[in-house]
């Protein structure tokens, strides 16, 4: 336990595969410490904490650069008649920025980065279960991101259909540029890396804790992300099939989701009659995608969930309160997200309205137990705002809003007229941004230190939290009003005589605030890699495993381990006087802080 | 705009959608386990905890949401339009109770959140009492809101089923939307009305009685949006969606394509002209009277493509300046 900055210490059999890391077998698989250094170990390496950090690198690029082009798109908004980017710039712009948002952004940056870095130390794991593969996750990811950011530079532009390809927009006859296909390799691509990623959280979760890391021992962050790990393997291989069934489409003449040689008869006053025998069908792609894409929202939510529950017990310096009603209701959320793909297919008429209304009002309740989980963690707490806490509480604001516009869009009438329009737009990225900008963001500065030892700068924090949030507010609910005034989405220009003028000024002037709020956070990063004030090894007196190991953690992450009695086993350690009660159960010994032990009431012991 | 202006007439359409006012004044206090007012503040044992504040919130709560209901249908739209049509009206009272309610719980969470924020901030580096677990209190939050959402779901069942009714009809609209137009046609007058982009193409149909609607698309997915009406449907190639219009107000109203349909989507606007029976009819043996203008959707796409079309388009043109360097990639 040591303040200063270390290389990654070598530890004495510290062996690859073997969950007991003190164990001295003589056999020590040391390729990494003796192998290559520096660029080629990079390139070569198999250590979760280094795929980790090159996944939250990338992605983070790729956040920035996303971004950008959402600097572009409200600068184009900003006027009626726009004319920062032609209508073709602006399609491509909107399609790759939603692009890189939700698949290369939020998605790897929580699962990919922050979760291969943080499960294995959680669960108190040498490494990841399969780190070959884990490699090769990363290396497709890179990959595919690259291709898809490639798509501007090939003839005809990017993929300009949306990031939802909806069929038959997407076939080779309505977009017949190369940049679409490239934008479907690229899905293909992320696709795979996402899977692997996924069987390799599924299997570290499953088989590589530590002795005492029982299941319900494991912290909700762990929790989400096996649940997050099992959403990928029901959701992706969806995504990943109905994108070769579209190149399929484009390439090999299937007409899987077009009507191209489908005859149809219209007689007056009768709906034309499709021969189902000649029909592909477009509303198959809707189908497809959204069975994969609304367990990818939550794909995209879990895992932001489990870092707002892992940051707010520690700044108020309290258990989780009602730890198993939060994995229950994670658990509910995975199993109501597969059967609520149609809300948003409301508006096309062909889908079972009651049940997927019903399904995603549901939804509802196990994202309150959250809520009131979070909030009763937080009471009669002793809350400390640092920047982590601070984005959390962001983020709680935030996701709020987002959820309850949520709940109107799930009344299909209240559906109809907000469908496609800025309100949905609003509510999206209300909750994306809440989730994974506010608390993702929150997980960058409460385990930065862990990473790499050294803190980030507090007074900077705020400053980027502050301007962000009020960047975030200005930009969003501003579309809610203009929404609901009838402004569709997707609209490169719009007329000037309906009033949208002065909401989509305050939605640019917000967007800018955010921008300048990401630009403090370089500086923040770049102060830190300058000048490194030293974190040690639990600056935030944390309370799963991961703080219980140096910062950063050696290469097999623990030369020994506390013992594991409940879900917190660092803060057991350090505050064995303090277990996790019952509500009436009374504090051990006396008042609570005032040190006298006592006995342990309604704790798991093994 | 135009649905806030016209004070409110007493319709035969009313009838139904008043009730459905009433019926949601209910939402507000509905959540509360205990609904009337003065049986509040004996609310059980488990209520210690969070004492007064909680239970003065549902009075205040339910307070509101009755002062509003006694205003009976002056609540104020909330943003949205009061709906044009006898669905939209349905539709609008929905989204009323909706946002009553979405309010309710959002002020009690965020008042939740902020009093935890505020009141317990760190005093004194002192360990809080480490209660994990309340075991009433999460039975009574997880089954408040199931009750609560089931609430929500019968009001959106019964609208939803008002909203899509396809009841008796006389006249009929054959709506075909295509990059980037749409065609108006009436099957019973041989009647046809096309136009691309913003040549805002009128759909004229009588007011005050219900108009049927076959809504199909000729290349991919498009929306017939028209916001004042509260609906939005897919034009969808191989599915033929149908719905009704009973427009109460007559008037014209704007429509806009809102599914993203490719390079000009932002131009796909339309109208809806809604006007007595008798001016309908006039309409229609007006244009019967006209030699046909027997312009294709296929006609209409290759003036697209040629680019002749934007070159001459003149009236309502909403914007150009950016057309010029924009390049068509659709319209194989």
């Amino acid at each position: 336990m040591t303040d200063v900055i270390n290389p990654p210490i070598t530890l004495p059999g510290s062996a690859g595969g073997v969950h007991v890391p003190a164990a001295h077998d003589g056999h020590a698989d040391h390729h990494e410490d003796h192998g290559p250094s520096g660029l080629l170990k990079w390139l070569t390496t198999t250590d979760h904490k280094v795929i980790g950090l090159s996944y939250m690198i990338t992605s983070l690029c790729l956040f920035y650069v996303a971004g950008i082009m959402a600097l572009g798109i409200r600068v184009q908004l900003a006027t009626p008649s726009g004319s920062f980017v032609s209508f073709q710039q602006y399609n491509e712009l909107f399609t790759m920025h939603g692009s890189l948002m939700l698949y290369l952004f939020a998605g790897p940056f929580a699962f990919g980065g922050l979760a291969n870095y943080i499960v294995p130390l959680q669960v108190g794991a040498p490494d990841m279960a399969f780190p070959r593969l884990n490699a090769l996750s990363y290396w497709l990811y890179l990959t595919g991101s690259i291709t898809m950011l490639l798509g501007f530079f090939v003839a005809g532009g990017a993929a300009d259909f949306g990031w939802v390809a909806y069929a038959p927009l997407s076939s080779a006859v309505y977009t017949p540029g190369a940049g679409a296909d490239v934008w479907i390799m690229a899905l293909a691509l992320t696709g795979f890396s996402a899977i692997f990623t996924g069987v390799n959280l599924v299997g570290t979760i499953f088989y590589l804790r530590a002795p005492g890391m029982t299941m319900f021992r494991m912290p909700i962050f762990t929790w989400n992300m096996l649940v997050t790990g099992i959403l990928i393997l029901i959701a992706f291989p969806v995504l990943t099939s109905a994108l070769i069934m579209l190149f399929c489409d484009r390439h090999f003449g299937t007409h899987i989701y077009d009507v191209i040689g489908c005859t149809t008869t219209a007689t007056a006053g009768h709906p034309a009659v499709p021969d189902p025998s000649a029909c592909g069908s477009p509303v198959l792609w809707q189908n497809l995608f959204w069975f994969f894409g609304h367990p990818e929202v939550y794909i995209l939510a879990l895992p932001y969930f489990g870092i707002a529950t892992e940051i707010i017990p520690v700044f108020s310096r309290k258990p989780v309160f009602g730890y198993k009603g939060m994995v229950f209701a994670t658990m509910s959320i995975a199993a109501l997200s597969t059967g609520v793909w149609a809300h948003h297919m409301f508006t096309t008429g062909v889908v079972l309205l009651p049940f997927f209304s019903l399904l995603s009002l549901l939804i509802a309740v196990p994202t309150g137990i959250k809520f009131f989980n979070w909030i009763g963690t937080m009471w009669r707490g002793q809350i400390q705002f640092q920047t982590p806490m601070l984005f959390c509480i962001g983020f709680l604001l935030a996701f709020l809003m987002g959820g309850v516009t949520g709940v109107m869009l799930a009344a299909p009438p209240i559906d109809f007229f907000t469908h496609d329009t800025y309100f949905v737009v609003a509510h999206f990225h209300q909750v994306l941004f809440g989730t994974a900008v506010f608390a993702g963001f929150a997980g960058l500065y409460f385990w930065y230190p862990k990473m790499f030892g050294r803190m980030l700068n507090d007074h900077l924090g705020k400053w980027h939290f502050w301007l962000m949030f009020v960047g975030f507010w200005l930009t969003f609910m501003p579309q809610y009003i203009v929404g609901l005034k009838g402004m569709p989405r997707r609209v490169a220009t719009y007329p000037g005589d309906l009033g949208w003028q002065i909401y989509n000024d305050l939605s640019t002037a917000g967007a800018f605030v955010i921008a300048i709020s990401f630009a403090v956070l370089l500086v923040n990063l770049w102060i830190s890699w300058r000048r490194p004030v030293p974190a040690g090894d639990n600056p935030w007196d944390g309370h799963a495993l991961e703080w219980f190991t140096t910062s950063p953690p050696p290469h097999h992450n623990y030369t020994h381990l506390p013992p594991i009695r409940s879900e917190r086993p660092t803060w057991d350690y350090n505050h064995p006087d303090h277990p996790s009660l019952h509500h009436g159960t009374k504090a051990p010994g006396g008042p609570p802080g005032d040190g006298s032990g006592g006995t342990r009431e309604k704790v798991p012991v093994a | 705009m135009a649905g806030r202006s016209p004070p409110r007439t007493a319709r035969a359409a009313d009838l139904p959608t008043s009730n459905s006012v009433a019926a949601f004044d209910s939402v507000g206090p509905v959540e509360p386990p205990l609904p009337d007012g003065p049986s509040q503040p004996a609310s059980g044992a488990h209520r210690r905890r969070l004492p007064k504040l909680r239970s003065r919130w549902w009075v205040a709560g339910a307070a509101a949401a009755a002062g509003l209901a006694l205003t009976g249908c002056q609540l104020p739209t909330f943003g949205a339009y009061r709906g044009a049509t006898s669905q939209g009206q349905d539709a609008f009272k929905l989204w009323q109770g909706f946002f009553i309610a979405g309010s309710i719980v959002f002020l009690i969470v965020l008042f939740l959140i902020l009093w935890a924020v505020v009141r317990y901030r760190r005093q004194a580096d002192t360990i809080p009492l480490q209660t994990q677990y309340h075991t009433l209190f999460e039975i009574m939050y997880t089954v408040v809101p199931v009750v609560f959402v089931l609430i929500l779901f019968g009001f959106t069942f019964v609208t939803e089923n008002e909203v899509d009714a396809v009841t008796s009809k006389q006249v009929t609209v054959n709506v075909t939307a295509f990059q980037w137009g749409w065609e108006f046609q009436y099957p019973n007058y041989d009647v046809k009305v096309l136009g691309v982009e913003t040549e805002d193409p009128a759909m004229v149909i009588p007011a005050n009685e219900q108009v049927r609607i076959y809504l199909r698309s000729a290349d991919v997915i498009h929306g017939f949006y028209v916001p004042e009406f509260n609906f939005s449907r897919y034009a969808q190639p191989g599915v033929t969606n149908q719905f009704n219009l009973d427009v109460v107000h007559p008037g014209t109203y704007r429509g806009q394509c809102t599914q993203f349909c490719g390079l000009y989507h932002s131009l796909m606007f339309f109208q809806v002209k809604a006007v007595t029976s008798s001016q309908f009819q006039a309409w229609v043996q007006q244009q019967q009277s006209q030699p046909s203008s027997s312009t294709s959707i296929a006609h209409a796409k290759s003036k697209l493509g040629s680019g002749g079309y934007r070159a001459t388009t003149t009236g309502t043109v909403k914007t150009t300046s950016s057309v010029g360097s924009a390049t068509t990639t659709g319209g194989a």
